[in-house]
């Protein structure tokens, strides 16, 4: 890779970086990540890892950062102010600036025989990626497959709305039950008012309605 | 031709710079995202000291530390979303519900 390119995808990504956590507005933090995900994809095409790096563009960039967005946006997250413990917050910046140097000066005293190594024209292609994949590596393959299973799986099982049966009896016009129904949320303490889905602003909220116990409800 | 050295101070800046966003952001979302970003870092060392010796193991692990990230942000996402149901906010000093 030449230097002018380098030095060039190099700054990129670190503004980017800086864009991500400097940024008050969430979605502006996550433009940052995206361009500076996109452009470890150009570096890593560039070091020859071809099929890693369009896998990183589709994946990381195409699905992830797409799947942080309406993360975002279903939480209606607004920009935010400053808060916090700035003197934590000052100090914690130079402590990673310290390690950040460290890092630097360790990988700069590298041995000389630090250059490029003349790869194989076909080292980062797809068939030789899966050529180790298929043999070296079959079991942390299985095994990945698996947990992606599990990752839908518990995904699922923690971001659903479970219509419970305080909900259904509101509905109805019986009022609000006594009872905590352990169904709501994950670890209980539906009877609060935080807990039921209709009094947070988790989406766009509903509009006005004509329905008797829907007004009910919502004056309570 | 850029030496490797150049790419593993990249690599460490960029985990640095993640490191400084887990520590001063409190919304939780960007902590997460200050995560990806250390691991998009460890990627390119993983890249680029394996293109330095010549092998595809550098590669591959790419490719699991990728798959791994989006299970893990799915699942960390999905704790995100019920946490915000239980507690109506994101901001990590204010869920102190554990503490003494």
């Amino acid at each position: 890779m030449p230097m002018w390119l380098f030095f060039f995808l190099a700054a990129l990504a670190v503004i980017a970086a800086f864009g991500v956590i400097l940024q008050r507005n969430p979605v502006h933090c996550l433009l940052g990540l995206a361009v500076n995900l996109l452009d470890m994809g150009v570096v890593f095409i560039g070091l020859g890892a071809v099929t890693v790096g369009f896998l990183q563009i589709i994946i990381y960039v195409g699905a992830i950062m797409v799947l942080f967005l309406f993360v975002i946006w279903l939480l209606n997250l607004q920009a935010e102010g400053l808060s916090g413990y700035l003197g934590l917050k000052f100090f914690g910046a130079i402590g990673a600036a310290a390690l950040a140097a460290e890092l630097a000066v360790i990988f700069l005293q590298a041995a000389p025989i630090s250059r490029l190594v003349a790869a194989p024209p076909t080292q980062g292609s797809i068939a030789s990626l899966g050529r180790s994949l298929f043999s070296d590596y079959l079991i942390a393959f299985e095994a990945t497959s698996v947990l992606l299973l599990a990752a839908v799986v518990g995904a699922i099982g923690l971001a659903r709305r479970i219509s419970s049966s305080a909900d259904q009896a509101e509905r109805s016009g019986a009022g609000q039950t006594s009872l905590p129904d352990q169904r709501t949320a994950p670890f209980g303490g539906a009877s609060r008012a935080v807990d039921r889905d209709d009094q947070i602003p988790t989406s766009i909220p509903a509009p006005a309605t004509n329905d008797s116990a829907r007004r009910e409800r919502r004056s309570a | 031709m850029t030496p490797i050295s150049y790419f593993m101070v990249l690599s460490g800046i960029l985990f640095a710079i993640g490191v400084v966003g887990v520590l001063i952001r409190r919304n939780i979302i960007v902590m997460f995202m200050s995560i990806e970003l250390m691991l998009n870092a460890v990627n390119l060392a993983f890249i680029a000291m394996g293109r330095r010796i010549g092998s595809i193991d550098g590669q591959v692990i790419v490719f699991f530390v990728i798959t791994v990230a989006a299970a893990e942000a799915a699942v960390g996402l999905g704790i995100i979303i019920s946490l915000f149901r239980n507690r109506a906010t994101v901001n990590a000093d204010e869920l102190n519900l554990m503490r003494w």
